[in-house]
């Protein structure tokens, strides 16, 4: 089937393209953390702002947002959930001592930080860890910080101790109410908006459904509201725009004018539409990564995947 | 002596090239034209008239000394050509596939004054092919200097200013964002008509000159053209990003699932291999009634990709007519053959929703043309009540590029009110030791006229950091290998 495909073999070994995994947590069956060496990225990383990843020569450009960035240690971190063929697979291959393919970044335009004294700062699910750098740098610039998470039970909560050290309160919600208080992060953001009349602003990360839920819980108050946008990315440079988004009238490239935008004006509903582009591709890719596991693991240890 | 030749002299018909059959290569991503053989390009070769004023010459973006490199061609003295031919231009294995010679070198042609003009793009390629094949590499002497050259793109602007600089005895290092480096030649060019081993082998050759590439690198964000200057050493900097952010119709529906840009569907395709999914991650969901709108370059390869992907139903849409086409007039011409359908003189209006956010069909207007307007082409005129509608399941805007922002966004570089680069006429940047060209000053271009802009960056470079400028020495006034003029052997050097 391989036509032209070109054999060059980009050999990179320099200090800047080297992507080290050089720590790794499992938070869940599905939820893991990468810590990658780049010394460089690090300095550079700011809030909001996100990489793109290839994990192998045949692999997709995945964009993921920064977790973390350690300036001292010089790593950069990675909070993956399994849920395509590309991060499955991360999470069997991406091990400590093993490398990325590819990881470029920076990338995006780094989280706005107003001089506002009191925020709020919503995760929910995968989009705890990407708040996670914004709160800290809130924090770092006087505000009174607090902290909603949202996970869907107590299985799933992660960083919670982070955010504990950082936050002048903390707020979590599961959907079964085995952790926190029993509901969705908008019955946090709810409790906050009730208890602190003075929030100058809303930071709201997450699944799409969430940041759109979060939007229209402080739309009444008039809270300002950012959101970071995650729609499909291929180069992450501007050069697709397969990432374009509604935010008012206008279409933007969530990777050069974002990924943060008010989320009073994103037309949520285009941007779940679009989201829903690769879906079958990406069903099928899955489904076929996941029979090859299967097969390759006859006789040697079962690996269960999600159905 | 042979007798000079005169255009009655001379073989009057273009030899005609091999292509691969127009039904067989719709299926595939085999290049199309297959080039001369030996013998067919020295017969070509006996149509120049080598002409006492070369207007070919002028006619080229950098001045290849065409009847130059056709003598030794002539001669079979290829290695000579390809000397020739290197001296001003890097990659000739490229430029002879996508340069617009009809608009360039072919354009002006003596012979082209009463017959067919010499085939100067297919006998520059078959020199180019020549040297990959045989691995030949034009190494001149280096003197080293102690600059440190940092380049921002790896696409043909920034591989031009490198080779330059390389030449001139900088430490170059080439930065690249994607995974690969080559840019449009890599990302943007498929392989039916640029194969990606050319490519590579063009690379490789920077790489035996000395330049480094660093690929995963995005300038501006990693660290900035400032520190590229301040903290990380490099004496001066050029920037050839491109114009790589594609621009939509801004029409109802241009959102919808299934409209998306000829950047992302020939990123996926050529950079991403998306045509092998499954066997690779990135996919490609391809429609049956693919419509593709404008007619450049980058149009035709979109069209064409998606012959090639298997769409039944292949359309371009342009509002000008055919004779207006931007596009390289043999694309177009293998675009017909292929089975791809034009509209001409039609304009999208809007894309209509299928109701589940996918497109079903595009409206579309008759144009008819009118007064010439400022680009010198009839403006077109929309006839009113000539709408109709054409059923589709895939949208390709090709319809131009504008300013990457991302240089923009993070350097205190000036621009100009599209957020182009402003330079001076060497090139130069608002930032002393920056230089910029390609794209990201002139707005969308040709390969070949962003390798001259990085030609001309460098000449700008070398009088900035006060590197004389050698050029190229004559193979007569070499001695060991050394050229007489640049080494003289008595000169006593101070340490």
């Amino acid at each position: 089937m391989r036509t032209t495909r070109s054999k060059r073999k980009t050999v990179n070994d320099t200090l800047i393209n080297r992507f080290d995994i050089v720590r790794r947590e499992d938070f869940s069956d599905v939820t893991y953390l990468l810590e990658v060496h780049h010394p460089m990225m690090s300095r550079a990383a700011q809030p909001g702002q996100f990489v793109i990843v290839m994990s192998h020569s045949d692999g997709e450009r995945i964009p993921l947002t920064i977790a973390d960035f350690d300036r001292e240690k010089g790593t950069i971190t990675l909070v993956i959930q399994a849920v395509g063929k590309t991060t499955l697979e991360m999470q069997q291959t991406c091990q400590v001592g093993t490398s990325l393919y590819g990881m470029a970044g920076p990338m995006g335009i780094p989280s706005h930080l107003s001089g506002a004294k009191k925020v709020v700062c919503v995760g929910g699910g995968l989009g705890v860890a990407p708040v996670y750098p914004q709160a800290r740098a809130w924090k770092e610039n006087g505000a009174y910080v607090i902290g909603v998470l949202g996970f869907r039970n107590k299985d799933l909560v992660f960083w919670e101790d982070k955010f504990r050290a950082i936050c002048d309160e903390l707020i979590i919600c599961t959907d079964d109410g085995s952790a926190g208080i029993k509901g969705f992060v908008t019955d946090g953001i709810k409790l906050a908006l009730e208890k602190h009349p003075d929030i100058e602003e809303v930071v709201a990360i997450g699944p799409p459904v969430m940041m759109q839920a979060s939007a229209e819980a402080t739309r009444p108050s008039g809270v300002k509201t950012m959101v970071s946008l995650n729609p499909i990315m291929v180069d992450g440079t501007g050069m697709c725009g397969g990432c374009r988004v509604k935010v008012g009238d206008v279409v933007k490239f969530a990777c050069v004018d974002g990924p943060d935008f008010d989320g009073h004006q994103v037309d949520f509903a285009d941007l779940m539409v679009r989201l829903r582009r690769y879906k079958e591709e990406e069903k099928a890719a899955t489904e076929r990564w996941s029979e090859s596991c299967r097969m390759r693991n006859v006789g040697g240890e079962v690996i269960a995947f999600p159905e | 002596m042979a007798k000079k030749r005169t255009v009655r002299s001379i073989p009057q018909e273009r030899t005609p090239v091999r292509e691969l059959d127009p039904v067989v290569r719709a299926t595939n991503f085999e290049e199309v034209n297959c080039g001369y053989t030996e013998p067919e390009a020295i017969l070509e070769s006996t149509r120049c008239l080598f002409c006492p004023e070369p207007k070919c010459i002028d006619g080229c973006p950098v001045s290849i000394d065409i009847p130059g490199f056709i003598q030794k061609l002539g001669e079979k003295d290829f290695r000579g050509a390809y000397d020739v031919i290197t001296g001003t231009n890097l990659l000739p294995a490229v430029c002879g596939r996508v340069c617009p010679q009809e608009n360039q070198c072919e354009g002006v042609c003596v012979v082209g004054e009463s017959l067919v003009p010499v085939a100067i793009g297919r006998l520059e390629r078959f020199v180019g092919d020549l040297a990959i094949q045989n691995n030949w590499v034009s190494l001149p002497y280096i003197e080293p200097t102690v600059y440190k050259i940092g380049i921002v793109g790896s696409g043909p602007a920034g591989m031009a200013c490198a080779a330059d600089m390389a030449k001139a005895g900088c430490e170059v290092t080439v930065f690249e964002a994607f995974h690969e480096p080559g840019g449009v030649l890599r990302y943007g060019i498929p392989d039916f008509r640029l194969p990606n081993t050319v490519v590579d082998a063009e690379i490789e050759k920077l790489e035996q000159l000395g330049v480094k590439f660093e690929c995963n690198t995005l300038v501006g964000r990693l660290f900035t053209i400032e520190q590229m200057i301040k903290e990380l050493g490099f004496h001066a900097v050029f920037i050839g990003t491109g114009a790589g952010y594609p621009t939509m119709l801004g029409i109802p529906g241009d959102s919808l699932n299934g409209v998306l840009s000829a950047n992302e569907l020939l990123t996926r395709c050529n950079l991403m291999n998306a045509r092998e999914f499954p066997n690779v991650d990135t996919p490609l969901p391809l429609g049956k009634q693919v419509v593709v709108v404008g007619a450049g370059n980058t149009a035709m390869d979109a069209l064409r990709v998606s012959k090639r992907l298997g769409a039944e139903n292949v359309t371009c849409v342009y509002r000008r007519s055919k004779a207006e086409a931007p596009a390289r007039a043999e694309e177009v011409h293998h675009a017909e053959q292929e089975g791809i359908e034009f509209h001409w003189l039609s304009n999208p209006v809007e894309i209509l929703d299928d109701g589940e956010g996918s497109v079903y069909a595009m409206r579309c207007i008759r144009m008819e043309l009118g007064e010439p307007d400022e680009s010198g082409r009839r403006r077109p005129v929309a006839v009113p009540g000539s709408e109709f509608e054409i059923e589709t399941d895939q949208v390709v805007f090709a319809i131009g590029t504008n300013a990457n922002p991302i240089i923009g966004q993070t350097s205190k570089l000036k621009l100009n009110k599209w957020g182009y680069i402003q330079t001076d006429e060497n090139l130069m940047t608002s930032m002393a030791g920056v230089f910029a060209g390609g794209d990201i000053v002139t707005g969308a271009a040709t390969v070949i006229e962003a390798m001259g802009a990085g030609r001309k960056a460098a000449r700008g470079m070398k009088a900035y950091l006060g590197i004389r400028d050698v050029g190229r020495a004559d193979r007569t006034e070499m001695l060991f290998g050394l050229s007489v003029r640049e080494h003289n052997f008595t000169r006593v050097r101070s340490a």
